[in-house]
């Protein structure tokens, strides 16, 4: 019988578990050198840093408000239901609380008399907190194109768009994933940046939407950095803001 | 963060003092508590279907008032119907109440075939037939689920969605889309159903009985969901009468009342269901009667699929209805009626009517005026769940917040009918 | 619904009752009957109408005959359950005294139904317990559903307006 030894990966014999197994009794002995214990740490043990497994669990994990509003909301519930079940992807619970919510799937029409609940809802979301703007209604204005309602986007940030009328449950489904994908790969949710946030004005009087009435702008102004290190601790944590400000500095892209 | 200057605070002070300013009609102290709270239900609350708001004046858990709010969906339906031509306005008036979208499209659709005096042929009655009641099946199973879920029942929210897909598998196959389908069409509808369509219908609705009876035995065999509907939300039949309330509502209190039977439309004649009515009109016997009037709908399903005659599924007015594709290369007056209809659209000779038909919550009704353009001077869908909504509060005076809850389910709103 | 005949014996009950100038005309159009009174009459007519057994409100709504006057159309479309029978009574208004009584005291279907018409339409019910904004927001100005009131609604931004640097084309 022959011993050999080689390193780790430079063969693909039986022989390689033979040397883990060894390298393994020689560890647990502690007859490893510095430099060997590392080698031996890196090959073996899973590591990432605090950002990417926080990334990981929040996405897979998002949480959507039950916030139905119209035709869309009937094909969201039967998203829930057994044929293409959200709660597989890790959206199990559908929190009607919108403290205890990640995601705020608008889906339906949004009135001008509901916009300014839908934003107070957003507003009592706590951060990291994503939207879908589910249906052609909420993304744009859909079928009607009238006095009575609201694109998402005048007052509120969106993730991500889902067209259809009402988009079939897969494609809803397929939103949800691609949003899952997006926190992936963006984990410091950089939407903020890549829409030069400010804060958002609820201005009443009779611009923006013709034929008089209430409308919601968004306006820029100069972003309030907090302290550079504050900022850069943030950053590394990668959580965001803390919950419990009243206006918490929030986002929209600006329009007309 | 920039605080908002003097005049939008005014401004928002001025808005939010109008919010709260919703005056209540006067209540008299009762009894015991001197005590009464007026809270806000809604509009975003895990209870109320849709965005539906409610002022309930409670006394302790008792609610002495409540006062609904709508409009939080409106969607100014009917003045997008009054900028487009009729064909146009059909998808626009699906939407409305939204679990319901072939009687929306069913009740325009026949006002303005009898504004404009269209004859639909048979076949497409039938078609039409097979697919409302489809849709009430569909419509009635997603009540049933949303209501199980109120009341705590939930897994029952997946049972009926489950069978809920499989009639929307079938209206995929018919027409394309899984709601809001626009499959009718004036004059008929938009397309024949393809090959062994009917053939799975008709399985459908032979198995339905036997899953109703499984949903029956879930709750009916409850104690706890037999005590919270049992004897809640009792109101007169004269009462409901009053308030104009229609539907399975006003059949639970035992009056006969169905626009299928009484004013029959589309054929509805030619078949042979019973119409299911309570005794005692509480909410066990709203749910009741709606999980009857799914048999039904089965047993008028299977008749029409048994009787389906052949011939055109659309008039062949060619003023009305497009004509088919092959004669547009021969004929001459089929290609300017195919133009003049695809560009200007129908038109129709002034005159104003109202027809109702009997939907999942009672009558829809919708007016037409007509003033001979190619577009509707008026539309207005007389929705039943903006009528029902009326009685709510009636159901509600004097039980519980639970109570509360599972009677706005068994009224069974949807607020895209309401608020339009 | 009631054929002409039946229709104008309702109008001739009517024209006995609260006088000749009550009833304006009666429209006999594709088997639908429409009564139109003047709008100071519409209670009564309305009573008259249960008394012949139109017992049952099933919808009042709305319209505009812009650019006819008067403008504001008022519909009540009742039911007799037992025949059963539709018939229709219409009121009209001008927009400068848009005033209707309201029947919502006697026939209760009728209060959010007024609600609405006045909300959308602008027509005043005089004596309706609660006469406010139902679908529009409370402080919204104006009347939509009015034929003169702008359509409203967002401009589309297609893609060329963006790359030529226009956000929303006025």
């Amino acid at each position: 019988m022959e011993v050999t030894r080689a390193l780790n990966g430079e063969t693909d014999s039986g022989d390689d578990l033979k040397i883990r197994q060894l390298e393994s009794q020689r560890m647990l002995r502690g007859d490893m050198s510095e430099d060997e214990l590392e080698e031996y740490v890196r090959s073996r043990v899973l590591t990432t840093t605090l950002d990417a497994a926080l990334t990981w669990a929040r996405s897979n994990a998002i949480f959507p408000a039950t916030f139905g509003l119209a035709c869309c909301a009937i094909e969201m519930i039967t998203l829930v239901g057994s044929r293409l079940d959200i709660a597989r992807i890790g959206s199990e619970a559908m929190r009607a609380s919108p403290r205890q919510a990640d995601l705020l799937i608008l889906s339906g029409r949004v009135s001008i008399k509901m916009a300014p609940i839908i934003r107070r809802i957003y507003d009592q979301m706590l951060e990291p907190k994503w939207t879908i703007a589910m249906g052609a209604c909420s993304s744009s204005m859909g079928v009607f194109n009238n006095y009575a309602i609201v694109p998402a986007d005048k007052f509120l940030p969106v993730d991500v768009h889902v067209p259809g009328c009402p988009p079939r449950p897969e494609a809803v489904m397929y939103g949800i994933l691609k949003l899952r994908d997006q926190i992936q790969s963006k984990p410091d949710l950089g939407w903020r940046a890549r829409y030069d946030a400010g804060e958002t004005i609820e201005v009443l009087g009779t611009e923006g939407v013709s034929g008089g009435g209430r409308s919601i702008t968004t306006r820029q102004h100069q972003p309030q950095m907090p302290a550079p290190s504050a900022a850069q601790f943030l950053k590394e944590a990668s959580i965001a803001a803390a919950p419990g400000l009243v206006l918490p500095p929030t986002a929209g892209p600006t329009r007309a | 963060m920039t605080a908002p200057s003097k005049a939008e605070q005014a401004a928002l002070a001025d808005y939010r003092k109008l919010e709260e300013s919703v005056t209540m009609s006067p209540i008299e102290r009762v009894g015991e508590s001197e005590e009464l709270l007026t809270i806000n239900m809604g509009p975003h609350h895990p209870a109320t279907h849709g965005v539906l708001r409610l002022l309930v004046t409670l006394d302790g858990e008792i609610v002495r008032d409540l006062r609904p709010l709508i409009g939080y969906l409106h969607t100014g339906i009917e003045k997008t119907a009054e900028d487009k031509s009729y064909w146009k306005v059909i998808p626009v008036v699906e939407r409305m109440d939204y679990l319901a979208y072939y009687f929306n499209s069913m009740a325009y659709v026949s006002a303005v075939e009898e504004l404009a005096e269209v004859e639909v042929p048979k076949r497409a009655q039938y078609l039409r037939v097979i697919h409302m009641e489809l849709n009430r099946i569909m419509s009635h199973l997603f009540w049933f689920g949303t209501s199980c879920l109120d009341i705590g029942a939930m897994s029952l929210l997946w049972y009926s969605l489950r069978e809920r897909d499989t009639i929307l598998d079938l209206f995929e196959a018919s027409s394309g889309q899984r709601m809001h389908t626009r499959y009718f069409q004036i004059g008929g509808v938009a397309e024949d159903i393809p090959n062994g369509w009917a053939a799975k219908a008709k399985a459908f609705a032979e198995q339905l009985p036997g899953r109703i009876d499984q949903f029956r035995d879930l709750i009916y065999n409850n104690e706890i969901a037999l005590q919270r509907l049992k004897g809640v939300g009792i109101v007169s039949s004269e009462r409901l009468l009053e308030l104009g309330v229609t539907g399975p509502l006003l059949r639970a209190s035992g009056i006969e009342w169905d626009l299928r039977k009484a004013a029959p439309y589309s054929s509805y004649d030619d078949f042979d269901f019973g119409v299911p009515l309570g005794a005692v009109g509480d909410n066990f016997d709203r749910m009741a009667v709606r999980l009857s009037e799914m048999e039904e709908s089965a047993k008028i399903i299977i008749q029409a699929v048994d009787n389906l005659p052949g011939g055109p599924t659309i008039t062949d007015d060619r003023k009305v209805a497009l004509p088919p594709r092959h004669e547009l290369a021969t004929s001459m007056e089929a290609l300017i009626h195919h133009f003049k209809l695809v560009t200007e659209g129908m038109r129709v000779p002034p005159g104003e009517l109202y027809t109702a038909i009997e939907g999942p919550r009672g009558e829809l009704g919708c007016f037409i005026r007509a003033d001979g353009s190619a577009k509707p001077a008026r539309v207005h869908i007389r929705d039943s769940s903006f009528v029902n909504l009326q009685a709510i509060a009636d159901m509600c005076r004097g039980s519980y917040v639970a109570d509360l809850i599972a009677t706005l389910a068994m009224l069974d709103p949807i607020l895209g009918g309401i608020d339009r | 619904m009631p054929d002409p005949t039946g229709l104008e014996l309702l109008a001739s009950v009517v024209r006995s009752r609260l006088g000749e100038e009550a009833v304006i005309q009666t429209v006999h159009h594709r088997s639908h009957g429409t009564i139109e009174v003047e709008p100071a009459h519409v209670g009564a007519t309305l009573e008259l109408m249960r008394d012949e057994g139109y017992r049952f409100l099933s919808s009042v709504h709305g319209a505009d005959h812009y650019p006819e006057e008067p403008r504001l159309a008022v519909h009540y479309e009742l039911l007799d359950m037992n025949r059963p029978d539709r018939v229709n009574v219409k009121v009209r208004v001008h927009t400068d005294s848009p005033h209707v009584d309201s029947v919502a005291p006697k026939w209760p279907t009728a209060d959010h139904q007024e609600r609405e018409i006045y909300d959308l339409f602008g027509v005043i019910f005089d004596g309706h317990p609660d006469l406010r904004r139902i679908l529009m927001p409370e402080d919204y100005e104006g009347h939509p559903q009015r034929r003169d009131f702008p359509i409203g609604g967002e401009p589309i931004l297609f893609t060329h307006h963006e790359a030529e640097g226009e956000h929303y084309p006025r």
